[in-house]
């Protein structure tokens, strides 16, 4: 039923789904490594969706707007930071605000500023990332297998997507291989133990919830200005919490993050290509390779397909010893 | 009714009468918005409209969440606005509890069929619209294959579906028609990415005309066929002006003219089902100066006939929603 191009070209869907994901993923993996649970990807790529929209809208560069965005993602990382780090307030509960916060205001603020009902106008031109086509991309497409796999798949992307890809190397480096990352993820394990090493766990954490706020505006930003050209309202449509998905399914690991959102967006791509598919006889309906993800993150919860364990200090706000 | 609501009752009504002495129309938008471009800004251009003519003043509230539906209906009734029009199918069964008690108060429907004495409903052959729609997309396809995506997946985008099935093999017997739908939640009227997606999936199945009725999912899918350099084909509102020379034609539901007609009629509208075709002018496809170049003679001739021949009833188009199948695939 799948020839080589059709293979070719739900691979080509499938990166360009799993992009959002993949930094919205990464995005939760810095600040529930350093033990802050972080329920509002959602809104934080909404916001930056929207600013990284308007901002391009008005100014014409694309450029800024993606600083736009990210500085929206990460003003509602500082007020998330805020109530669960500073104010020790229950994390969850803060994320579900910044998510309300966020599927608020931006419509609000679209509505004052453009008057197009929660909209920001059609992006044109410069104001949207187009996709960057690799050297010798022409050239090589005539090689077989191996062509068109490059052409298709792997040039002609935004360079939102080769820096998504870039992302993960680079946590995995910064993680496990540098004092950062050891005292980050320290944090999210055993806060007293860092701060009788004198390390502040304040600060660590903070620096943990900023570079989620910075991932999530990426996000955010490719959605509004590579994928689409502008902002619609609720427009990240539950992929923050796909992303929480598959953050437990990659069970808090940067290279296991690349391969749940490849394989969530590969779900995805698959559901959009066929919208049943026909086992042998046996009908698959497009609302269950929907819910598969959700499904398989409750699988690997229950401990059937290895075991999930969180952070063991993710959740609790650092109180020091009296 | 306990004593308590009643005391409530009593007072709202208190409070509310000195509003109410002038019974001004009201006009209730659904969860899409009130500038979503198509549905719900058809609905306030008509009432724009009425306002430019007569100079009236009518009242309007765009829903946030589900939880307001009653209390919009119930808020406007209660300080005496009436005529209160409401766009959606999705206020259906509110519309059917809230009606009776306020057997004064003239409330119309679109989309739906609300049976009471004092509800006229109005409802459009989009089958017929999407047949004249599907037929100019057959005669614009180069590739014999064209593509629809509907928004979530409920009856009445399965009847448009179904119209431009219907209209796509009149026109072209041999077409192949792909049909997507976004979603199952109402998350599929709001997922332009998603949107994207699907016309890109369907342009490398050989799709060069795609039809979008899918809300705010079908910004996505004008920008992606826009992007790719094939053909689309807006919904409900006039969508040409969005990719000027990019959309083919706009399947029109004249939402503006009922929601206009309901406002001149006043408290004197008259109650019942309204049904809003080709006939009557309910439904049209746009022609503007946005898509005259890629319009040739003969695709205006044939689809102009093909309208005269449903207006008169010459050709009868299949309405999914009345048996819940399409003989078309």
């Amino acid at each position: 039923m799948m020839d080589f191009a059709t293979i070719l070209q739900v691979f080509d869907s499938t990166v360009r789904l799993a992009t959002p994901l993949l930094l919205a993923c990464l995005a939760g993996l810095y600040s529930e490594r350093a033990g802050i649970y972080d329920i509002g990807l959602e809104g934080k790529m909404l916001a930056a969706a929207f600013f990284s929209g308007a901002i391009a809208a008005v100014t014409g560069s694309v450029w800024l707007g993606l600083l736009a965005g990210i500085a929206a993602s990460t003003a509602l990382s500082g007020i998330h930071g805020l109530a669960a780090i500073t104010f020790r307030g229950n994390q969850l509960i803060s994320g579900v605000a910044v998510n309300f916060l966020a599927a608020g205001l931006t419509v609000v603020i679209a509505q004052d500023w453009f008057k197009q009902g929660g909209r920001t106008p059609s992006l044109i031109g410069g104001a949207r990332f187009t996709p960057v086509k690799l050297p010798l991309a022409d050239t090589l497409r005539e090689v077989p297998i191996l062509g068109p796999i490059y052409y298709e798949l792997i040039s002609g992307h935004t360079i939102l997507v080769y820096l998504a890809f870039a992302m993960v190397p680079l946590t995995w480096w910064l993680l496990f291989r540098t004092r950062f990352g050891l005292r980050l993820r320290a944090v999210g394990e055993n806060p007293a133990a860092v701060d009788t090493a004198g390390v502040s766990v304040v600060g660590n954490r903070y620096a943990a919830v900023a570079i989620c706020g910075l991932l999530c505006g990426i996000a955010g930003a490719y959605l509004a200005t590579a994928l689409q050209a502008g902002f619609v309202k609720d427009m990240t449509a539950g992929r923050g919490y796909i992303a929480l998905a598959a953050l437990i399914f990659a069970k808090w690991r940067p290279w296991y993050a690349l391969s749940s959102t490849l394989l969530f967006g590969f779900l995805q791509a698959i559901a959009l290509r066929y919208q049943n598919i026909d086992l042998g006889g046996v009908v698959v309906p497009v609302q269950f390779m929907d819910a598969l993800p959700y499904i398989l993150t409750v699988v690997i919860l229950a401990g059937f397909v290895g075991k999930a364990i969180p952070p063991r200090a993710g959740g609790e706000p650092y109180v020091k010893e009296r | 009714m306990t004593t308590l609501q009643k005391f409530l009752g009593a007072t709202a009504a208190l409070a509310l009468s000195t509003g109410a002495a002038l019974a001004d129309p009201a006009l209730i938008f659904d969860l899409g918005g009130k500038f979503d471009k198509s549905f719900n800004e058809a609905a306030f251009a008509g009432a724009e409209k009425w306002k430019a003519e007569t100079g009236g003043n009518f009242n309007e509230i765009e829903l946030q969440s589900e939880a307001q539906r009653e209390q919009a209906l119930r808020r406007f009734a209660e300080a005496g606005n009436n005529p209160i029009v409401m766009t959606g199918f999705a206020f259906g069964s509110v519309l059917a509890e809230v009606a009776p008690d306020y057997p004064d108060t003239k409330f119309a429907i679109i989309d739906m069929v609300v049976d009471a004495p004092n509800v006229r409903s109005v409802v459009f052959n989009e089958h017929e619209g999407s047949y004249l729609v599907g037929m100019m997309a057959a005669m614009a396809s180069k590739t014999g294959t064209v593509g629809f995506i509907g928004g979530m997946d409920i009856p009445l985008i399965r009847k448009f579906a179904c119209g431009y099935v219907q209209g796509v093999k009149a026109a072209n017997p041999d077409a192949t028609v792909i049909q997507n739908m976004t979603g199952t939640t109402p998350a599929a009227w709001n997922d332009p990415v998603k949107g994207g997606e699907l016309t890109k999936a369907q342009i490398s199945q050989g799709a060069d005309v795609v039809y979008a009725a899918a809300g705010g999912t079908g910004v996505g899918v004008l920008q992606a066929a826009a992007d790719e350099g094939i053909l689309s084909i807006g919904v409900d509102s006039n969508q040409n002006h969005l990719h000027p020379g990019k959309v083919l034609t706009s399947m029109m539901k004249r939402v503006d003219n009922a929601v206009y007609d309901t406002f001149m009629a006043g408290t004197d509208m008259e109650p019942g089902i309204n049904v809003m075709g080709i006939a009557n002018g309910g439904i049209s496809f746009a022609v503007d100066e946005h898509n005259a170049p890629l319009l040739t003679d003969a695709m205006l001739a044939s689809t102009y006939k093909a309208a005269l021949d449903i207006a008169t009833g010459e050709v009868t188009v299949h309405d999914y929603m009345s048996d819940n199948t399409c003989p078309a695939e």
